[in-house]
């Protein structure tokens, strides 16, 4: 590859290119041509580089500096000021406070970027981009100077656990499937990114598809698997033209296919694409549905790494997991180790999302405590309201309150509080939120994505939900609570996977932390929190209301009446709690009871 | 996704021509009936048929496979399908209110189609865009943000 000292990057976004970004483009080398800087400073047209408001523009690196509103005119400015003098052109000069990207903001003290250095840093379609920040040296290291034993001992020597949530050592995984004696292994990627709130390997699979290539062919070698998949799921489009592309790429120059790198050694893959079923998430399930069938778990042993896909030993890990491994080989087990705490080595990321100031992807050292994640990293709680509790893990974790907010965020931390790490959702709720109400929502979704194999799970998650539908209902009995605590044992005790094993969580630490908040609803037919729409009614202050008429102009059921210029009045018998009388009233005059 | 009447051959020239692409192979059928189901709007009984006797599965095993997983329908759908997240993340920011007055506003529930064959409704898994939820899709068009009073000015945009 040839080597430019600097390299130009222009957005080619269609709104850029209306406002000329193509001209610019022209101009541009017009003037590296007159100033003969061809050989020096290359061109390079991307996408997405500030939002294109200000465009057409460009970013200059190494430097980083980030130019906008330009016409083709200024071109002869910039290339003399900046890429001839080495001088900045302040005048259009953009402050990188203005990044768009709401999903991964400029990383705040307390992170350390690992899996996500290269999203929106590079052009995820351009392999060459990606081989320009160390991209498969990892695996150049590995082909040429290291035995597969020597890379399954350097990934155990880090301490890489399972980033899709059970926290597996990586190390001893990959051992497992290398001992078991066969002709034919296979190795899959999870990329069945199904719990809600979580959205970081989509964003890896979109912004640095290559990293999680170069870590599955790394495993593959340490297995000695021929073939691999990545399972990716439907809801992600463009996850998955990315991953096609990059395996494209990767594979005409070679990193892919047979004899790769002249080793003798020969290893392609493929992207399978799930149809819309959240158990696939589970190795066994996601294995069953690769092979064409309903994804249903299967029971274990035999593990995925003695009989796995199609029989065969197969070694299945995560997105985060892979795109962790070249940068381990790269910088060694030592570097990865010293981040962290004792059992859980290294970073994880996270998608911050609720009521938190600054939602979106975050990547953090583990052993962070909640309090940095949601204070420091996450800004606070938005509108200055009070924190209530912290959801991780997905549907099946659990919901951790405010007296464990300087707990250490680690795999056993979490489970020690009835939660778990889970994929690394993590959802913030304030003082607003009724934690039944949370309850009743995460078994719904349980309820309805429980594939039906096992009775206690797919029976004893409808019944739970049953239970807490009433009771949010203003229609809970006394014995609910016990009901409930023991459907949660059984269900956990008696499920085959991960999804029944672990669906219980939110209504146990919930029932745990947030007891009195079931019992108000029971007992005195109260939502503490005002969210439950049987317990509460809207009410008018006839002393802020100016009868101004627009509650009852937009109430859907013609519940509120009055006078024109008089203070109005909702019926609470006709009213149905939707709650846009509050959102449309100009005055604050209506209150939640 | 918009869906009309289709005729069969129309439907057996689809699936003729999907299973040439990804190869009549059953390790291939989730890819095959995505595709199939993504080109009709469902998957009508000749569809599955067709597909149970180029790849040589029972249509038993079809079925199974075709009622497990949500993106998959036998049923047609209306001209247009709005989905609407249901993801924990939506509805901390506001999501339940807005999916109500959506039930509310085209009077039909989740998994239903409106008598004149206008919409169906159905919710969605996670579609990984929580930083901007409340989120609803309707056929291809992301919407983001959503609030009750701006649901009856986004259907109107559909025909």
């Amino acid at each position: 590859m040839k080597y430019y000292r600097t390299h130009v990057l222009v957005c080619m976004d269609p709104q850029c290119r209306r406002k000329g970004a193509r001209e610019v483009v022209q101009a541009l080398q017009a003037e590296l041509a007159a100033n003969g800087l061809t050989e020096e400073v290359q061109v390079l047209e991307t996408s997405r580089i500030g939002g294109c408001d200000e465009g057409p523009e460009l970013m200059v690196y190494p430097e980083g500096v980030h130019y906008a509103n330009l016409t083709p005119d200024d071109m002869a400015y910039i290339v003399e000021e900046h890429l001839l003098k080495g001088r900045i052109a302040k005048k259009f000069l953009m402050e990188a406070t203005t990044a768009a990207d709401e999903e991964l903001r400029a990383p705040t003290p307390k992170e350390i970027r690992i899996v996500l250095r290269n999203c929106g840093q590079i052009d995820p379609q351009n392999i060459e981009d990606y081989i320009a920040e160390e991209g498969y040296m990892a695996l150049a290291k590995v082909l040429s100077s290291m035995s597969p034993d020597d890379v399954i001992s350097e990934v155990l020597k880090s301490g890489l656990r399972g980033r899709g949530g059970a926290g597996f050592p990586t190390g001893r995984k990959w051992a497992l499937a290398r001992d078991v004696v066969g002709e034919e292994k296979y190795i899959i990627c999870n990329a069945d990114e199904g719990d809600p709130g979580a959205f970081m390997n989509r964003r890896v699979l979109e912004g640095d598809p290559h990293s999680v290539v170069e870590g599955m062919i790394i495993a593959a070698y340490a297995i000695g698997a021929t073939r691999g998949y990545i399972y990716c799921r439907a809801e992600y489009p463009i996850a998955v033209s990315t991953l096609r592309i990059a395996i494209d790429q990767a594979r005409e120059m070679g990193f892919l296919g047979e004899n790769i790198f002249d080793t003798g050694w020969s290893f392609d893959l493929e992207v399978r694409m799930g149809a819309g079923a959240f158990v696939c998430g589970e190795e066994t399930a996601l294995m069953s549905s690769i092979e064409g069938k309903r994804g249903e778990p299967r029971p274990r042993p035999p593990f995925p790494a003695q009989r796995g896909l199609w029989g065969k030993p197969t070694n299945i890990n995560n997105v985060e997991t892979y795109a962790n491994v070249p940068q381990i080989i790269l910088r060694g087990a030592e570097w990865y180790a010293s981040m962290g705490t004792e059992k859980s080595k290294g970073t994880k990321t996270f998608a911050l999302a609720g009521d938190v100031r600054r939602t979106g992807l975050i990547e953090v050292p583990l052993g962070i405590t909640l309090r940095e994640i949601v204070y420091d990293v996450g800004g606070g709680i938005k509108d200055d309201k009070t924190f209530k509790a912290v959801q991780t893990g997905g549907p099946m974790g659990g919901c951790i309150p405010v007296e464990y907010l300087d707990m250490p965020v680690d795999y056993e931390s979490l489970a020690k509080v009835g939660s778990i790490m889970g994929s690394g959702g993590m959802i913030v709720m304030d003082d607003e939120t009724c934690m039944v109400d949370i309850a009743r929502f995460f078994m719904e979704f349980t309820q309805d994505e429980s594939c039906g194999k096992c009775t206690p799970c797919r029976v004893g998650t409808r019944r739970i939900l049953e239970i807490l539908q009433r009771i949010c209902n203003g229609e809970g009995r006394d014995g609910d609570i016990e009901t409930l605590e023991m459907l949660c044992a059984e269900i956990k005790a008696d499920s085959l996977c991960g999804l029944g094993q672990g669906a219980p969580n939110p209504v146990e630490s919930t029932l745990k932390f947030f007891r009195q908040e079931y019992e108000a609803h029971i007992y005195e037919k109260r939502c503490p929190a005002k969210v439950c729409r049987a317990l509460i009614r809207y009410e008018i202050l006839p002393e802020s209301c100016t009868g101004c008429t627009v509650c009852a102009r937009n109430c859907p059921v013609n519940a509120i009446t009055g006078e024109r210029r008089q203070p109005h009045f909702i019926d609470p018998d006709t009213c149905i709690r939707c709650g846009i009388c509050m959102q449309v009233c100009n005055f604050n005059a209506i209150v939640i009871r | 996704m918009t869906v009309e009447t289709k005729s069969s051959p129309n439907v057996l020239a689809t699936v003729q021509a999907v299973v040439g692409r990804n190869g009549a192979v059953k390790e291939e059928l989730i890819p095959i009936l995505n595709e199939v189901n993504r080109l009709l709007g469902y998957l009508p009984a000749e569809a599955l048929d067709e597909i149970s006797s180029l790849l040589h599965v029972p249509k038993s095993q079809l079925f199974s496979v075709a009622s497990f997983y949500s993106m998959l329908t036998t049923k047609p759908r209306g001209r247009h399908v709005v989905q609407f997240c249901e993801s924990a993340p939506c509805h901390v920011a506001g999501g339940r209110k807005v999916w109500v007055t959506l039930m509310e506003t085209l009077g039909i529930k989740p998994g239903e189609t409106s008598a004149d064959g206008k919409w169906t409704l159905i919710t969605t898994s996670c579609l990984g865009v929580c930083g901007v939820g409340p989120v609803m899709l309707i056929d291809d068009d992301i919407y983001g943000n959503v609030e009750s009073n701006q649901i009856a000015g986004i259907l109107a945009k559909y025909e």
